[in-house]
């Protein structure tokens, strides 16, 4: 028979609860180590753009000389990309969430839906840039404007509204369209003035986070072929335009070339993060503020 | 009270009611249809998506022989002669994406066990929702992060590595897929019940035999599932390869080199307007049907995995 030796028995024991402290010092680093690269990322982004960045910069024209170069054009193309995402993923997203909450049977049509929808998740986003290309810019002959570009972002962020408004009405409590069926409202009264106004901070903060996403996005546009000539500023839907991360990949990709460009890429990411970090803090007070529904 | 005289108007009254009535419900049958049809955008969409790949890839295929296309090393789709080989893409492609898994899985796993085992719940509050800042911050900003400081970083240890290539790019798609992993691996250990570990400390187990003996094989389909939809996430991510890895159609496996992958060559050929109708336009097709093809079943996998090995408590 063996006999544990006490000797033997302390070492061991010793050798546990090093590894033991080693390890959670290890799981402790990297869990910081994308907090560390987060602030590495920032600070080199700031120190080389922060110079380039003043009144002129935000207000001028694109131009081949870079110290003259603005990024006007990128910002107000944006801004037309989001006029035409934000109300149709709203429009289509809600409606969608609508229909499969409060309508449709549960089934196999609805878990049919509800897997395409996360499929559709999945898709990398330069397919999307490919339908875009071949339905929107080729087969309706659109070419590269402001709508056939927010008609691919739209189709790109849906199934993220689409989620995010089901998961606002699903956590709606019964009790209150009960009350609403018990004053003898129909269904759609009660969708509209019941169900709604209760799920819509829900479904704004998803919203505003998949419009941060269409913000931030490039792959499609690149693929849809937004030029990277000097274009008029954008005064309609179907004008052609630029937009922020556009700008970046250019001015990213002539670095190699001119120096300056870093820093102009570098200044745009400036505006592009304090961009979506506005939109995100809104979203967060949204939720907190209105989140609660009792 | 309700003379006679006011009869007709109740009369009126009440026609009118019927009559919006009638509005009304011929709006509650609409609204369901229209909404419907608003839900059925999304099948529609994936309808286009396989639909527009699928008959230009065959197109494709008439012009370029599949075998050639799946077998071929050599990509030169605009020389005289032109080759489609896709098997240089897909090493480049492969080879980012098991970088970034490299860097990432280990990384977001221990940022996982760290949340859900270590953290308290005041550091898991602050920390966690950081994390996600990581993940969302645009593709494009980590492209220029990889390509104007990482590349130069690495060189200082590995001075034959080319101003593009694959490695750095790899890397930085790693640091973006942490956050991911990290959530989803977390959500995975945290609904482990904790009498099942109360359980194992009861019979003198250290937290990390605890951790790595109970917890992590108790939730090792979601562990799983995450570090799949990872791969997916990086075979399909764009703008850091394109930027950082350049578009050298290199079948090797050195790490130092530019090396395409799929999604840049996609970037490759739209930016560079190809003719419609060129062989070249249709090869765009084929090489995103492949992408498509790759990212679904892995994400298909991820649900399988998550669903089919989960342990029920």
């Amino acid at each position: 028979m063996n006999h544990l030796s006490q000797q033997q028995h302390m070492r061991w024991m010793k050798v546990r609860l090093f590894t033991n402290q080693l390890s959670k010092v290890i799981f402790m680093l990297s869990a910081f180590f994308g907090l560390f690269v987060l602030a590495v990322l920032l600070y080199r982004v700031v120190s080389e753009g922060i110079g380039s960045i003043n009144f002129s910069f935000l207000t001028g024209k694109l131009s081949t000389q870079p110290e003259r170069a603005g990024i006007m054009g990128a910002i107000l193309g944006t801004l037309w990309l989001m006029l035409v995402v934000a109300p149709v993923t709203m429009f289509v997203g809600v409606g969608t969430a609508i229909y499969l909450e409060m309508y449709a049977k549960k089934g196999r049509l609805v878990s049919f839906i509800q897997t395409n929808i996360s499929n559709l998740a999945g898709v990398p986003s330069i397919v999307y840039g490919i339908l875009g290309l071949t339905v929107f810019v080729r087969t309706l002959n659109l070419g590269n404007v402001v709508l056939a570009g927010g008609l691919t972002m739209s189709l790109l962020i849906l199934p993220i509204v689409i989620v995010a408004s089901q998961e606002a009405i699903r956590s709606i409590p019964f009790h209150l369209s009960e009350a609403s069926y018990g004053l003898g409202a129909t269904k759609w009264q009660t969708i509209q003035r019941v169900i709604l106004p209760s799920a819509l901070p829900g479904i704004l903060t998803g919203a505003i986070l998949s419009l941060s996403r269409a913000i931030g996005e490039t792959a499609p546009l690149v693929v849809i072929g937004i030029p990277a000539l000097l274009i008029p500023f954008p005064g309609s839907i179907m004008d052609r335009f630029t937009v922020l991360p556009m700008q970046i990949y250019y001015w990213t990709l002539d670095a190699s070339l001119v120096a300056e460009y870093a820093n102009l890429a570098a200044a745009t990411i400036i505006v592009l993060l304090v961009t979506l970090f506005i939109l995100n803090s809104t979203a967060i007070i949204i939720r907190n503020k209105f989140g609660k529904v009792e | 009270m309700i003379t006679i005289k006011d009869k007709s108007n109740i009369r009126e009254m009440i026609e009118q009611n019927q009559k919006s009535n009638l509005l009304r419900r011929k709006v509650e049958r609409l609204i369901p249809i229209f909404l419907m049809l608003l839900a059925s955008l999304s099948i529609i969409t994936t309808i286009g998506i396989i639909w527009t790949l699928l008959s230009e890839t065959v197109e494709f295929f008439k012009r370029v022989p599949l075998v050639d296309f799946y077998t071929g090393t050599v990509l030169k789709p605009l020389s005289q002669n032109p080759e489609f080989g896709v098997l240089p893409l897909l090493m480049g492609t492969v080879t980012s994406s098991l970088i970034a898994m490299i860097v990432a899985a280990p990384i977001g796993l221990m940022a996982a066990i760290y949340l859900s085992e270590y953290a308290s719940p005041k550091v898991r509050k602050v920390v966690k929702p950081t994390l996600e800042l990581l993940a969302g911050v645009p593709t494009i900003v980590y492209g220029f992060f990889a390509f104007t400081f990482v590349t130069p970083l690495l060189r200082e240890f590995i001075p034959n590595l080319q101003a593009t290539n694959i490695l750095s790019p790899g890397i930085v798609m790693g640091i973006m897929i942490i956050p991911m992993i990290a959530s989803l691996s977390e959500d995975a250990m945290s609904s482990v019940p904790r009498s099942m570990r109360e359980g194992a400390y009861g019979l003198g187990a250290t937290k990390l035999e605890v951790t790595r003996r109970v917890v992590i094989p108790a939730a090792l389909s979601g562990i799983i599932s995450s570090f799949v939809l990872g791969i997916s996430r990086a075979i399909g991510e764009t703008m850091i390869v394109t930027i950082a890895s350049g578009s050298t159609k290199n079948f090797s496996f050195d790490i130092t080199q530019s090396m395409q992958t799929m999604t840049a060559y996609i970037v490759e050929v739209t930016g560079g307007d190809a003719a419609t109708g060129s062989t070249v336009y249709y090869s765009l097709y084929a090489v995103a049907m492949t992408l498509f093809v790759f990212t679904l079943l892995m994400n298909l996998l991820a649900r399988f995995v998550s669903k089919k090995f989960r342990e029920e408590y």
